[in-house]
């Protein structure tokens, strides 16, 4: 996939940062491999669908950590991708952004809007945690907990309208709930979401049947080495179009960390009827690069 | 063991009642010293100190291969607080005798393996260290890589782990 190239460029970058930020002593890595989660599919930090608690990169309490993710995913009749860029700040703060294109292919032309015709969305996001430690406080019940702010902006306004979305813009607000059980190797997540996103706004916000509404996400990860996580998603979604229904979506997940720097998440994604086309399923492949 | 402590605690109640007068000499070992040990400032010793209560199942005690494992990991350990480099200024001025010694009384008590743990408690043994985050995740990774090398299966690392994580909280500011 053409996004995987260009990452290669800007993983160069990246560690010219991770230089920079060393130098100026504000101890980056210093977080433990895969404890800010992967970039999930709006850019924060999370699982493949889902939005965590913690924050992105490996920087601690002391430091800041940053990545840049590409992530494509091939559905049975389209095709998903996206890249942006995150950053977590004194593991309190995590700012992303990512761009997604939401790819008909030749589905396009079946569904009258043209072969290969895109969907582009910008997803701006911001995190800030807001009480507990889901790594060190082991002995409390409490978890981490985050609120959250993603706002999207769709480019196709005239298509999303004559769809019947109210809006092409939209602003989702979460709350987070991630705790890490160290003594089952398992972590725990729920989300719930308040949003008027149509396939995440890819196909716009609100609609006849509706506007915001509030949606749950969960993830359960099973920590199977300091590298390696196996996982399974939820994540509910709003079903405001008239002219087709919109599902659930569900994923199961394996993230691999090689390092601080590198780590791939590979996914099997059921993301239900889109537009009109039933079951969209296939695989989820996301890299991230960062420090 | 019962009556080594109680001679030991004999000892450091009348080495505290004599410590005033006695400034040039140094205090005498306690019997728990290994040799090589520099005599600390005298403290009530007792099992609290280790800051957790001991696991009931015996399976994790035995996935570490018992005191002999603990012993490897903790020799491990220390060694590698005092080279790398995120850690050695910090533990630099430090007794490495004594920290393997009583690190190793602590672990081996957590994991329910029976041991006495003869130090200080946490927040005493960190004071004035300014110890953050950043330290703390840093002696994780060296932890994990000295189970790792003994071999220890990663379940059972978390369960030590998961005793050890709260005590962030005794040491260190965030
Ligand atoms: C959960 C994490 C930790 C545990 C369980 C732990 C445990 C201990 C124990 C049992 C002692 C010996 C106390 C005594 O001999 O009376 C000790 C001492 C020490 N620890 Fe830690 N420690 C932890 C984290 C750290 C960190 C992050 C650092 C620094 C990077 C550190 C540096 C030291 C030093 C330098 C000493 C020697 C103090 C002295 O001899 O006065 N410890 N620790």
């Amino acid at each position: 996939m053409r996004i995987f190239h260009s990452l290669a460029l800007a993983v160069a970058s990246v560690l010219a940062l991770a230089g920079s930020a060393r130098a100026a002593d504000l101890r980056p890595q210093s977080k433990l491999l895969l404890t800010g989660g992967v970039s999930n599919v709006e850019g924060a930090g999370g699982g493949g669908l889902a939005s965590w608690a913690t924050t992105t990169g490996y920087g601690a309490a002391q430091g800041v950590g940053a990545n840049l993710h590409a992530t494509g995913a091939k559905l049975d009749d389209y095709e998903l991708r996206s890249w942006g860029a995150a950053a977590g700040l004194f593991d309190r703060v995590e700012v992303s952004y990512a761009r997604q294109a939401f790819d008909t292919g030749k589905t396009g032309a079946l569904l009258g809007i043209g072969k290969g015709f895109t969907f582009h969305q910008d997803i701006w996001g911001a995190k800030a945690v807001l009480v507990g430690d889901a790594i060190y406080d082991q002995d409390r019940l409490l978890p981490q907990i985050a609120v959250g702010v993603q706002h999207k902006n769709n480019d196709r306004d005239g298509l999303v309208a004559a769809l019947g979305a109210r809006s092409d813009k939209g602003t989702d607000y979460y709350l987070a709930a991630t705790e890490l059980l160290l003594a089952q190797s398992l972590l725990i997540n729920g989300t719930v979401r308040s949003t008027a996103a149509n396939q995440f706004g890819l196909l716009g916000f609100g609609g006849p049947n509706g506007g915001r509404s509030t949606q749950v996400e969960g993830s359960v990860a099973w920590l199977a080495s300091k590298r390696l996580a196996f996982g399974a998603e939820y994540r509910s979604k709003p079903d405001n179009l008239a002219f087709a229904r919109e599902n659930d979506a569900v994923d199961v997940f394996a993230a691999y960390a090689l390092n601080k720097n590198l780590s791939v998440t590979a996914a099997y994604v059921d993301l239900g009827d889109i537009a009109t086309f039933k079951n969209q399923r296939g695989l989820y492949l996301s890299l991230q690069a960062g420090f | 063991m019962k009556t080594a402590l109680a001679l030991g605690v004999l000892t450091v109640a009348v080495a505290a009642m004599t410590h005033r007068v006695a400034a040039q000499t140094p205090a005498p070992a306690p019997a728990w010293a290994v040799p090589g040990e520099e005599v600390v400032d005298p403290y009530a010793v007792s099992d609290a100190n280790a800051g957790a209560t001991p696991l009931a199942d015996r399976a994790v005690f035995e996935a570490f291969h018992g005191k002999a494992g603990i012993d490897r990991i903790i020799d491990d350990l220390v060694d590698r607080s005092f080279t790398d480099p995120r850690t050695k200024d910090i533990f630099v001025a430090f007794d490495r005798v004594r920290i393997k010694r009583t690190l190793s009384e602590q672990v081996c008590h957590v994991l329910g393996g029976g041991c006495a743990y003869t130090g200080r408690d946490m927040a005493a043994a960190h004071k004035d260290m300014g110890l953050v985050g950043s330290d703390m995740n840093a002696l994780v990774e060296n932890l994990q890589l000295a189970m790792d090398r003994e071999g220890v299966p990663f379940g059972a690392q978390n369960r030590l782990l998961a005793k050890l994580a709260p005590m962030k909280r005794e040491m260190s500011t965030r």
